[in-house]
């Protein structure tokens, strides 16, 4: 290649290196977005054109957090009255005037997604890793029929099981209830356990185990302690994408739960008239909402592919 | 579509699979077991409610609720026009957003190809909305169209297009998002395509002297189209089933776009007309299945 036409190819690669750039800022605006509302001062919150940067508030967070009522108006507190106050009662006092009554529902609905996620994350993955190692190492009848029912069940629409589930779990009395939530998300998420950390498990070489075998290791002893120990790595990312599936799973939570299990999902996007259109509060709750998605996604890039096509694409 | 390993075929592992058949049965039953309680069964008595007017609002009374009406259910649904409106929403939805996220997609991974430095961390980046629970994407976005305060409108300089409610924009507000979450799907899969092609390839078309375009279509295309058609076919079963970003931004009833899947709810958990809405699953269930094999049978032929 001549030296004008790799010049000119570099400087091709670079304009496009920008424009990547630039087309990435672009598509994380949304994102963007809601995070810089989630920190917008009472004041600016109605102000058209929306403002970018201001003076960043912690008050929303406050709000999603508690519920408050509004002083009377003309009600002046006095100065002893104010420096009784905590600094986050002061925060909501100067910003909204407003006095905090008690907690909100907010941190009740995440300590149940964080319950509900973390439980049936464990369920389904201690579930899976049998299944997966059994599906894994043996001949069994009729496999490959075995591991297509399992993948088909997950690839039903969710609402035609839902309508016998829904009138089972009312019958049984766990409608509303934590546990019929972590049965279902462990049902629901089993599938895709199964399938991935098969594909993890098929790639440790057998011969480790035939060799425990040789020096007098039973089956399972070689299981605990050779695929378990081999296999750490895919057990924690599929734990990962199951803790990601019902950590965002609505439609179950929304017909199973009314309030007492209720989680984030089906509860934070009705909360915009609760909240008498406090777009800012709204936005700190989904902000914190997401934080936990978006850490695990940067932790999990690396096997995300894997995990999208159910295990089918190991790169 | 997935893998099949081969089974491991020496002699001394078949041996003993067969002293170990208990071992399986007790690593294997609890799984299967826990799928045909959640799954199976409630799906087969699906399919009895369908045949029936069974509501579950009213407590069950034998002859009355349900009261079997045969394929009633079915007929009556197929020949409802509204029922066939929505189905063309939804239609619309799968074809506009699955398009829209196959181009973008694509394309994305087409110039990621350029190797530079932070390639990984603008990948990362992009792929964060695909992570998100789709109803808080949906939040977001209605955050983000509200045509008082904001920033849709304002940065495109549409003037006050009310895109959540109005019912002429809900659908396009609905499938905008579907994009801006599921893009990074298929750009990853078709990033992992494009990873896997032989550099070899493209060193003996430069040799030839072929062109870009000449490389693209007779070696990068045929290369990536079955992972491409792999991303087709999870996408479209998803966008054929979803209705949580659309609920999200614009929520139910008549301000939601009138999709089938929203229908599906409001029939079975609404309004409560438990029987009808499990016969309208089953023929979302055929249709997807019906699609799903329709886009298979391509898969396996560009295999070849």
């Amino acid at each position: 290649m001549s030296a004008v036409n790799k010049k000119r190819v570099s400087i091709v690669r670079i304009i496009v290196i920008i424009l990547i750039c630039i087309f990435t800022f672009i598509y994380l605006v949304p994102l963007l977005f809601v995070i810089d509302t989630s920190f917008k001062p009472w004041t600016l919150i109605k102000e058209w054109p929306p403002r970018v940067f201001f003076k960043p508030s912690i008050a929303p967070y406050i709000r999603i957090f508690t519920a408050r009522t509004v002083f009377p108006p003309g009600t002046k507190l006095t100065q002893e009255q104010i420096d009784n106050m905590t600094w986050y009662q002061k925060i909501v006092y100067y910003e909204t005037n407003e006095e905090i009554v008690r907690i909100g529902d907010f941190p009740s609905r995440f300590a149940n997604s964080l319950i509900v996620t973390l439980i049936s994350t464990a369920f389904t993955i201690i579930l899976a890793t049998f299944s997966a190692y059994a599906f894994s190492r043996f001949n069994i009848k009729g496999k490959n029929d075995l591991l297509f029912f399992i993948l088909a069940t997950r690839m039903l629409p969710a609402v035609v099981v839902l309508i016998p589930v829904f009138l089972m779990f009312r019958k049984l009395g766990l409608a509303d209830n934590q546990l019929g939530l972590i049965i279902l998300y462990t049902a629901f998420n089993l599938s895709f356990a199964v399938w991935v950390l098969k594909g993890f498990i098929d790639e440790i070489p057998v011969e480790y185990e035939e060799a425990a075998m040789v020096d007098g290791y039973t089956r399972f002893q070689t299981f605990w302690r050779i695929i378990i120990p081999q296999s750490m790595t895919g057990i924690a990312a599929t734990a990962v994408f199951c803790f990601i599936f019902s950590w965002n799973e609505f439609g179950f939570a929304f017909i199973m739960t009314k309030s007492r299990a209720q989680t984030i999902p089906p509860w934070l996007p009705y909360q915009m008239g609760v909240l008498g259109y406090d777009w800012a509060a709204a936005a700190a709750g989904a902000v914190l909402f997401i934080i936990p998605a978006l850490i695990f996604t940067v932790l999990l890039r690396k096997n995300l592919v894997r995990g999208i096509t159910f295990g089918a694409i190991r790169k | 579509m997935f893998n099949r390993r081969k089974e491991f075929s020496s002699t001394e592992i078949q041996y003993r699979a067969l002293s170990d058949q208990g071992l399986i049965r007790l690593f294997i039953l609890p799984t299967i077991i826990l799928l045909v309680v959640i799954n199976i069964f409630p799906l087969f008595w699906s399919l009895v409610l369908s045949f029936s007017n069974f509501t579950a609002k009213f407590p069950l009374v034998w002859g009355k609720n349900p009261r079997f009406l045969g394929i009633g259910q079915y007929i009556k649904l197929l020949t409802d026009q509204a029922i066939w409106e929505k189905f063309i929403t939804t239609a619309k939805y799968v074809v506009l957003s699955v398009g829209g996220e196959m181009l973008l997609g694509f394309g994305l991974a087409l110039l990621l190809q350029i190797k530079f430095r932070g390639r990984e961390i603008i990948t990362t980046l992009l792929v964060l909305p695909m992570t998100m629970s789709p109803v808080i994407v949906g939040l977001m976005w209605k955050l983000f169209y509200d045509p008082n305060w904001g920033m849709f409108n304002y940065l495109l300089g549409l003037g006050k297009i009310d895109w959540a409610t109005d019912t002429r924009y809900n659908l396009y507000a609905a499938v905008i998002a579907d994009i801006w979450m599921w893009t990074p799907f298929v750009m990853l899969l078709a990033l992992a395509g494009l990873g896997a092609i032989p550099q070899y390839l493209y060193e003996a078309a430069e040799v030839d002297r072929a062109s870009w375009w000449h490389k693209f279509t007779r070696i990068t295309l045929p290369m990536v189209w079955p992972l491409l058609l792999v991303a087709l076919i999870f996408r479209t079963m998803e966008a054929f089933k979803v209705f949580d970003i659309a609920m999200g931004i614009s929520g139910r009833g008549a301000t939601a776009p009138q999709l089938l899947s929203i229908h599906l709810y409001d029939t079975a958990f609404v309004t409560w007309k438990t029987g009808i809405g499990s016969a309208l699953g089953y023929i979302v269930l055929v249709m997807i299945i019906a699609i799903t094999n329709i886009f298979i049978k391509y898969l396996n032929k560009a295999k070849q």
